[in-house]
């Protein structure tokens, strides 16, 4: 039997690399794939907490097959924005990004 | 009479019509409507007159009729209506005013042909037409202030129409700021009489005004402030004058018969209350009446612009229907109280005046229609030329002389007799006045059509008769003019609606006829000729007088400096300069404070959206910091 704790861990070392990726990566691209991975460390974490503490229930096992759905919905969305990003600046780095200040 | 709706609707249909549609009609069409329109107004007037006057009396008196009243405002236990109102002296002016605003529309055709903004000049026409005559049939005091107002703007309109010329810009405004400052204390005398009587009606019988009537004096006098101004009486009279800017037709129609008489009707309609309430008052209406009567006279007698010296002459002829209603000492009518007389006379000199007078301003509109000018040294001898003009001009000119049988003499009459009961001293300084009227006319008539003739300026244009559309009126007017003397006036208007006859008083009438007639003969002596060596010889003989009168005693230049040296130089500059660097200044600087903070704080919207996650992320591990401690 795995333990509850080691999931937790690796959910977590999943999470900050999620978080790591955000902040460090210059390609949105990237950008994105960090998101996905935070993401799915939650999902991960749903699932778990299901199984281990609350058996009887399937609440965790729902809300982790909502939340793919809608990062899968928001992935294309974002995935169009960098096409039009691309079609106006020929580049999709995020520093170059920088039309929206003040 | 349920109809009499239609006469306060259709010019305003038809000033709607023209003034929103009148771009897209021919000038032809545009003046047929106003024309029309005010065509079916007059002969809803007359019919009006008609029922009115011929339906049965109720204790000797016409009754008051209400065909229309709806509140319009409830305020507390106060309210203002809208309503129409007829009874003897509004429907007697509802036919004065349809009557000389339908020959305007006929004149104008022909005086305004091919002018610019002919559309907009009719649509003006109605408008102000449609807001006299909702003053007269006004069933409260408040209804009549607010058509007061709209006759304020659209005689405002009317004398700016040549709005390209600066001087009828300025007319304009003085017209408009002269009778607005007069206004205020109407409306002041308005509210203290709705606060103290609790009604705005003409209803005098309420217990209201029993109560309130400690302070109808002051209400009453603040109310004839303002009808002061409209009525251009002394010192409020400046704007009347400059006023002559406008287009001729619309000083016949407002700065002679309809508008000026405002002030008349006001007075007349509040008339019960100043008898009952504010007897010693009215010494003041007669007061300032002759002095306006005089001064205006002395000045007419030295103008060489036309228009101004009839413009002057309405405004002593105003002032003779003021004093006439200042004389009144009592109420009751009859052969034994010559104290109502004045009331009478009044009305009636309003009557006789209005047609007169417009025929006189049509007159003039023909004349300065055919020599291009408003100077008396550009006539002369135009009798030759334009034989119906000079026979109207001089039949008008008879009338306001007070020659029998014209309808001047008939209700100049009245007002002397009424005068003269009063006190001799005003009697007779009337009498004066009317001789002095008679030779400013009389020096008018024959500078115009007799005397030297400008050959140099004639010769490029020969002086013609005017076209039909515009002798028309004049023939009409003049022939009222000779029979409006036989209308038994009295029968229709007095004091308290019981009918009255007119009887000459032969002693007065004999006097202020061979009064007129000598005046008359003086001016013909003086005028008449080719050459003028007495008049020459008077100017020498007193030159300071001379220029006195002709500046109109330089009452403008006092106005002017009071206003612009005092009043806008340390009053209104101080002021100016708080609201610019005080008002001004603490708004700008609170705008700028905003912008300096706002360009501080701009740097924190990057754009990069690291950045934002990186303040993010430190906000939500503070916070979970703060959740741990």
């Amino acid at each position: 039997m795995i333990q509850l704790e080691y999931v937790l861990i690796i959910s977590a070392v999943m999470m900050f690399a999620g978080v790591y990726g955000f902040l460090t990566r210059r390609s949105t691209l990237a950008i994105l794939l960090s998101i996905e991975l935070m993401l799915n460390s939650t999902d991960i974490n749903f699932a778990v907490f299901n199984r281990m503490l609350h058996p009887e229930g399937h609440e965790g096992y729902f809300f982790a097959l909502f939340s793919i759905a809608i990062s899968a919905a928001e992935s294309a969305v974002a995935i169009a924005i960098m096409i039009n990003i691309y079609r106006m600046l020929k580049n999709i780095s995020v520093d170059k990004l920088e039309k929206m200040k003040w | 009479m349920e109809y009499t709706l239609f006469i306060l609707l259709l010019p305003f249909l038809s000033f709607l019509f023209l003034g929103l549609c009148g771009k897209w009609l021919s000038h032809k069409v545009a003046g047929l409507v106003g024309t029309f329109s005010l065509g079916a107004v007059a002969v809803l007037s007359y019919l009006t007159a008609f029922e009115y006057f011929t339906a049965d009396r109720v204790n000797g008196v016409f009754e008051t009729l209400v065909p229309y009243n709806i509140t319009w405002l409830p305020l507390g236990s106060l309210h203002f209506d809208m309503g129409i109102m007829l009874d003897p002296i509004s429907v007697m002016m509802l036919i004065v005013i349809s009557t000389v605003s339908l020959m305007v529309h006929i004149y104008s055709m022909g005086y305004m042909h091919g002018e610019k903004g002919f559309q907009r000049y009719y649509a003006f026409l109605s408008l102000f037409t449609m807001s006299m005559l909702g003053l007269v049939v006004a069933t409260n005091i408040f209804q009549m202030y607010l058509f007061w107002e709209l006759v304020g703007v659209s005689s405002y309109l009317l004398i700016g129409f040549y709005y390209t010329t600066p001087a009828a810009i300025a007319a304009s405004k003085k017209a408009f700021i002269v009778t607005r400052f007069a206004d205020m204390f109407f409306l002041i005398g308005i509210l203290i009489y709705g606060y103290y009587c609790g009604s705005f009606g003409f209803e005098f019988d309420a217990e209201g005004f029993a109560k309130g009537a400690f302070m109808l004096p002051t209400a009453l006098v603040l109310m004839f402030i303002g009808g002061a101004g409209k009525s251009a009486m002394f010192p409020l009279h400046i704007w009347l004058p400059d006023a002559m800017e406008g287009p001729t037709p619309v000083s016949a129609l407002i700065h002679a018969a309809t508008m000026v008489v405002a002030g008349v009707f006001q007075i007349a309609r509040l008339f019960p209350l100043w008898i009952q309430y504010a007897p010693q008052a009215l010494s003041i209406v007669v007061w300032v009446g002759v002095l306006t009567a005089f001064y205006a006279a002395a000045v007419a007698c030295v103008q060489s612009d036309i228009k101004r010296v009839l413009a002057f002459s309405t405004i002593s002829q105003i002032a003779f229907m003021m004093v006439a209603l200042g004389v009144c000492t009592e109420y009751t009518t009859g052969h034994h109280h010559v104290g109502s007389l004045g009331y009478m006379a009044s009305m009636f000199h309003l009557f006789t005046h209005a047609m007169f007078k417009a025929l006189l301003f049509l007159g003039a509109g023909c004349i300065i229609h055919a020599v291009h000018s408003n100077e008396m040294f550009a006539m002369g001898g135009l009798r030759k030329y334009m034989p119906i003009t000079h026979w109207t001009f001089l039949i008008a000119c008879l009338a306001i002389a007070g020659i029998p049988p014209f309808s001047g003499f008939f209700s100049k009459d009245e007002i002397l007799t009424a005068c003269m009961a009063y006190s001799p001293v005003v009697g007779w300084i009337m009498t004066v006045i009317a001789a002095m009227t008679a030779f400013y006319m009389f020096r008018l008539y024959y500078g115009i059509f007799w005397g030297t003739e400008n050959k140099e300026l004639h010769a490029h244009h020969t002086p013609h008769e005017a076209p039909l559309t515009m002798t028309l009126p004049l023939v009409f007017l003049a022939i009222v003019t000779v029979g409006a003397g036989f209308i038994p006036f009295g029968h229709f208007v007095s004091a308290d609606g019981q009918a009255y006859d007119i009887h000459l008083d032969p002693t007065i009438a004999t006097t202020s006829v061979i009064v007129a007639v000598c005046s008359i003969a003086l001016a013909t002596y003086i005028y008449k000729g080719e050459k003028q060596p007495v008049a020459e010889k008077m100017r020498a003989a007193l030159p300071a007088l001379h220029r006195w009168a002709f500046k109109r005693f330089y009452l403008d230049e006092v106005y002017q400096f009071v206003t612009h040296r005092i009043i806008f130089a340390h009053i209104s500059k101080p002021i100016a300069w708080f609201d610019r660097h005080v008002v001004d200044g603490f708004f700008d600087f609170l705008a700028w404070g905003t912008n300096a903070l706002s360009v501080q704080i701009k740097g924190l919207q990057s754009g990069s959206i690291q950045k934002y996650a990186y303040v993010f992320l430190l906000g939500v591990l503070i916070l979970f910091l703060i959740v741990l401690i």
